[in-house]
């Protein structure tokens, strides 16, 4: 048979194979141990020396070209398979995805770390106290002594446990206590926030007997109500995240400062809604002022050398008026549709180089 | 605090507005919460009188009223009953705008009949809510035409401050206009504090009874005797003035101490002199005395409290409230004005225990002008004579002026030092003096003689304060606070880190952050241990202990979620639970709960309620995150009482419990209303191994072997109550150094399975750290592990 015969007829069984197992035959058929093309090789041996070039390179040539055509069918076979298997294999996409539950993170949390998160880039640092005080730490060495009306203003929780004097404990009414425990329990310059529960007894639409405060204080030898302004001004256009944020300073009364102040931003006020940052109206922030002398002293430092601000901002409230949220009450409900509304996913973690919030 | 415009343009001669006076109050500390000027939109209302009032033709319940009006008579249709000749009432014509409803005043014809204008009633003037009919004036001075804001006795603007408790001056319209004039809002005009002459006899003896030591409850008394007064209404002026201020006029007599209180600051009190008994004693109560206050209530008095008595016992609660038995009426003829000191604290200490609020009280606990006690007596009886006649006694003085405190000695510097800004001396001197200080000395250093109506005033940062304040606190200027390095530091410890982490892990494993009250009912923290520590005053039985846990807290969540069909849920807390009750007593802890089905119901998903293993699974995401190797920790039965005793248990590393979780048990959930299945864990942060100070960075190098793992399954036949982690251990202790990794992969107990036994299929990984194994290698391993769970569990391979 000539080459030309066999090629033809090799090349159209592979034509023809239309399964992988077809076309195998057809490869062990020709390219097999004892194939068709495998055995002229064989015979090559025995013919003479002179032919041998000849035919061998035919042979080869044959061999590649039968090898080539097997690859491409098998190709195509292998194409066809697929799209066979893709025309059948289905999955009806649109059923609901199988559910990976996200938690939230609570406002109250979340702006607290966002607090936290500027006043770090300021050089704050992160102090706690207990949330039960005695009377010392939470009136007395704030300038509050008995009887003073500032102990009306905030109503104060007792406890039945008592202090080494015999006074009634009580659970702290603000956080400034930590002030009194950061400043006795190390050596100045302090640069503090403090936030944490706090307690007061009260309970109507718009108190509740606990909610949260952040305390904060700068004490050195050089710092004035100039930087009092700089680092709330500061703080508050960071948090609310507009920097144009109007700000005014009222002079205002605190036992523990003085010169004291209120911190006001400017807000529009309308039927149902407040905006912040814009508009004719002013909203109370937060409290502060230069820590009172008689504070530093009975922490045992020198008013004449050290000196500094201290302020003090509900968290609550704050994230109330960021986030739009309307009713205190509600932060301490635990209601899931209220958490799964205004709550934030476990990954929104707030930091100052990649912004605060979405 | 309240005044109107009028009245403190009689201390302030100024020309400045509503706007500016108010943005300078405020600018000044002196808080302006509102002003309202009810008087504003009634510009163009006029005093109008019916002469006639018909029936309406068409209408029975309209009237066809004449009326007399600035322009002349016109006729009015009117549906108010009280529309009848001879009334006085408020006219509104053509083009006026309503107040109430904000709607222009149009010509109408009324049922075929014009109206040439509308007669209205207090709510259609936005002076109330009375709409019973129309507004009727008392004709008395009255004249057709009048503006209806005179007629009505509006004052103008209402000014409403919040003030500070330090500013007692300030309870005065004359301390506010201190303030302005010294800002540079106007001139200062003082009341007149001239002797009024007296007539005649004094009044009772006074005398101040008390212990030595404590003479400060009343260190001066001032009685003064007015004879053959007439106590009748005040005049207009005087009851529209206090009205405005939300003040009910009473009596002339009564009206001017309340006028005195509020244009002074200086609250005074009047006796009917004819209903004194003797001498006047103030002393401290006696136990058991008890006195009928002017506001009708009987108080039972004790001797921390100050009363001024007659012959027959208390009279007057001192600095507070009189008493009903000497009280003013339109018959007194003899008034015995009250001018006096108390004790600040005493007064407030007595206010609250007796639970008064009384002007008279806010006034005194924060501390009066000592020194304004007699030229206060001089006007308070001036304005009696004036109004109500009679003629004045001497005064009786008992006790005397405290005096002065000490100059206070101001260094200049300390402005620069705290409030960042420098004045020059003239304008210290001119604030400070405007201020009502005296001043001596300076420039570096001032020598303050401080009014005696500014007890608030008591260091030199006070100083600062006042001139900063006067100044403008806006005029100083803000400086950024430097942070000294040019990268932010980590401001949290790493215990607070820590925290932070735990607390967004846990939400991670899908739990919503609860936040709950850190007190709970005493009968909730009973099922959990007890409470540490009861509050003395809560606000309710139901919030009146320390909480012993966060778990009753998140237990009332769920119960709430639950009764608004939340079927499914899972929530968190992370705070402090309480040990004790003392300063540190508390512990951070985390907890969480889940109640319901696992997940809500899906396709794709089996339906199960939660279970222990959820819980457990909770826990361990904390551990993990926290720093705990959680491959180290290992389950222990034993939970605390309120798990359920067979379906919770404790994860332990070593001999520490580090967190406890499970189902709750049924008589918890009983107690807490709570119908659904729920598992809970809860573990305190501050138990766990502190975090690793964050020194040495480095991690241990990554072992990755080359050689190939293995995979066999091993299914274990074992009695029903072995715990599975007893054969996970053996498995895992039977060739540590080629067992890589085991796992649980199969439960089964039931059909096919001898009684009392259950089937563990486990599948193992082998894999060697020094070549590859050999099928003899392996075939040895899987002999030990067979060995070892037949030796330590029981265990049987099943065929």
């Amino acid at each position: 048979m000539d080459l030309g015969a066999l090629r033809a007829e090799i090349e159209a069984a592979i034509a023809a194979a239309d399964s992988p197992e077809a076309l195998e035959a057809v490869r062990v058929g020709a390219l097999g141990r004892k194939g068709r093309i495998t055995e002229l090789v064989k015979s090559l041996g025995a013919l003479p020396p002179e032919e041998r070039p000849r035919l061998g390179q035919a042979y080869n040539e044959l061999k590649r070209e039968i090898e080539a055509a097997i690859a491409a069918r098998r190709g195509e076979l292998e194409r066809a398979a697929l799209e066979a298997r893709l025309a059948r294999e289905r999955t009806d996409v649109t059923l609901p995805a199988r559910e990976r539950p996200q938690g939230r993170i609570h406002p109250v949390s979340q702006v607290t770390e966002e607090i936290v998160a500027i006043f770090a880039d300021m050089g704050f640092t992160v102090a706690e106290g207990p949330d039960v005080e005695d009377d010392w730490h939470n009136f007395e060495a704030l300038n509050i002594p008995p009887e003073h009306p500032a102990r009306q203003m905030q109503d104060t929780f007792y406890l039945e446990s008592r202090d080494a004097q015999g006074q009634p404990l009580v659970l702290r009414t603000h956080t400034s206590p930590v002030q009194i425990r950061t400043m006795r329990a190390g050596k100045p310059p302090f640069r503090i926030i403090a936030p944490g529960r706090v307690y007061r007894r009260d309970y109507d639409m718009t108190h509740t007997p606990m909610f949260h405060q952040v305390e904060g204080l700068l004490i050195d030898r050089r710092t004035h109500m100039g930087h009092l302004k700089g680092c709330l001004t500061d703080f508050v256009r960071a948090f609310f995240e507009r920097d144009d944020i109007p700000v005014r300073f009222r002079p205002s009364y605190f036992p523990f400062t003085e010169p004291s102040a209120e911190m006001d931003i400017g807000c529009r006020r309308s039927k149902d809604e407040l905006v912040v940052g814009e508009g004719s109206d002013w909203l109370e922030i937060l409290g502060c002022g230069m820590v009172h002398p008689k504070v530093l002293e009975a922490v045992g430092l020198d008013p004449e050398v050290w000196q500094g601000f201290a302020f003090g901002m509900g968290i609550d409230r704050v994230a109330m008026l960021k986030y739009g949220i309307p009713d205190l009450r509600t932060f301490f409900e635990g209601d899931l549709r209220w958490l799964e509304h205004y709550g934030f996913l476990p990954l929104e973690v707030p930091t100052t180089y990649g912004g605060l919030s979405r | 605090m309240k005044f109107t415009l009028p009245w403190l343009k009689e201390h302030l001669e100024t020309t400045a507005t509503v706007e500016e006076i108010a943005a300078k109050l405020t600018a000044l500390g002196l808080e302006v919460e509102e002003v309202s000027d009810p008087g504003r939109a009634l510009a163009g209302f006029t005093v109008a009188r019916v002469i006639e009032a018909e029936p309406h033709p068409h209408a029975d319940r309209l009237k066809l009223c004449t009326v007399e009006t600035k322009d002349g008579i016109r006729r009015i249709v009117c549906g108010a009953p009280n529309a009848r000749a001879g009334l006085w009432g408020i006219l509104a014509t053509e083009g006026l705008v309503i107040p109430a409803t904000g709607e222009v005043l149009k010509r109408a014809v009324i049922r075929g009949v014009e109206s040439q204008g509308m007669l209205c009633s207090a709510r259609e003037l936005g002076l109330g809510d009375d709409h019973s009919g129309i507004v009727e004036l008392d004709p008395e001075g009255l004249e057709v035409g009048m503006p209806a804001v005179r007629a009505l006795g509006l004052e103008g603007p209402v000014f409403t401050l919040k003030l500070t408790p330090d500013r007692a001056d300030c309870y005065g319209v004359a301390g506010i206009a201190r303030d302005l004039a010294a800002a540079g809002l106007g001139r200062l005009r003082a009341r007149d504090f001239r002797p009024v002459p007296s007539v005649g006899a004094p009044g009772p003896a006074i005398r101040l009874d008390f212990p030595e030591g404590q003479e400060k409850a009343c260190p001066l008394f001032v009685g003064r005797i007015v004879r053959g007064v007439r106590n009748g209404p005040s005049p207009a002026w005087l009851r529209h003035r206090l009205e405005a201020i939300g003040v009910r006029p009473i009596s002339a007599l009564v009206d001017i101490t309340n006028y005195v209180t509020f244009d002074l600051g200086r609250p005074l009190h009047v006796f009917d002199a004819a209903k004194l008994r003797g001498d006047l004693v103030i002393r401290f109560a006696r136990p058991g005395e008890r006195l009928l206050a002017l506001d009708g209530r009987e108080y039972e008095l004790d001797p921390s409290m100050t009363v001024i008595a007659d012959d027959t016992g208390a009279v007057s609660l001192g600095g507070i409230m009189g008493g009903e038995s000497t009280g003013v009426t339109e018959t007194t003829r003899d008034v015995l004005l009250e001018v006096a000191l108390f004790d600040p604290l005493r007064t407030a200490a007595t206010g609250r225990r007796l639970g008064i609020e009384s002007d008279a009280r806010t006034r005194f606990e924060r501390g009066l002008d000592p020194e304004l006690v007699l030229p206060a007596t001089e006007y308070a009886t001036r304005l009696i004579v004036e109004l109500c006649g009679g003629e004045p006694g001497p005064a009786v003085v008992a006790g005397a002026v405290p005096p002065r405190r000490p100059p206070l000695l101001f260094r200049t510097a300390q402005l620069q030092r705290l409030a960042g800004i420098t004045l020059p001396p003239d304008e210290i001197r001119a604030i400070l003096e405007a201020l009502g200080f005296g001043v001596e000395g300076g420039p570096e250093t001032w020598r303050l003689d401080i009014p005696s109506w500014r007890q608030d005033v008591t260091s030199e940062a006070c100083i600062v304060e006042e001139l900063a304040r006067l100044h403008g606190f806006d005029r100083i200027p803000p400086v950024p606070v430097e942070r000294g390095v040019a990268v932010a530091q980590p401001s949290l410890t790493a215990e607070q880190r820590r925290r932070t982490a735990v607390r967004r892990a846990v939400a991670a494993q899908g739990l919503a952050e609860a936040v709950t009250w850190s007190f709970v009912p005493p009968a909730h923290a009973d099922l959990f241990g007890g409470a540490p520590v009861r509050m003395e005053n809560p606000l309710s039985s139901e919030l009146s202990v320390l909480r012993p846990s966060l778990l009753p807290g998140l237990l009332a969540v769920a119960a709430r979620n639950l009764a608004r069909k939340r079927e499914e849920g899972a929530v968190f807390e992370l705070g402090p639970r309480f040990v004790g009750g003392r300063p540190g007593e508390q512990v951070w802890a985390v907890a969480g709960l889940r109640w319901g089905r696992a997940a809500p119901r899906h396709w794709a998903e089996r339906e199960r309620p939660v279970d222990a293993l959820d819980a457990k699974a909770d826990a361990l995401a904390a551990l993990a995150v926290a720093g705990v190797r959680v491959e180290a920790v290992s389950t222990a039965g034993d939970p605390p009482a309120w798990y359920h005793p067979g379906r919770a248990g404790r994860l332990v590393l070593g001999p520490g419990t580090l967190a406890t979780f499970g189902e709750l048990h049924p008589n918890v959930l009983r107690a807490l209303d709570v119908e659904a299945p729920v598992v809970a864990f809860e573990l305190d942060l501050d138990g766990l191994p502190k975090p690793k100070p964050r020194t040495g960075k480095n991690r241990p190098p990554l072992e990755a072997l080359p050689y190939p793992p293995v995979d066999r399954d091993f299914a274990f036949l074992v009695p029903q109550d072995l715990p599975a982690q007893k054969l996970l251990e053996a498995v895992r202790g039977a060739e540590k150094r080629l067992v890589r990794e085991v796992r649980l992969f199969d439960v089964y107990t039931g059909k096919g399975l001898p009684e009392g036994t259950k089937s563990l299929a486990v599948a193992v990984r082998l894999q060697s750290p020094e070549r590859t194994l050999s099928e003899a290698e392996i075939e040895a391993v899987a002999r030990k592990i067979v060995a070892a769970a037949e030796k330590t569990c029981g265990a049987k391979l099943r065929g």
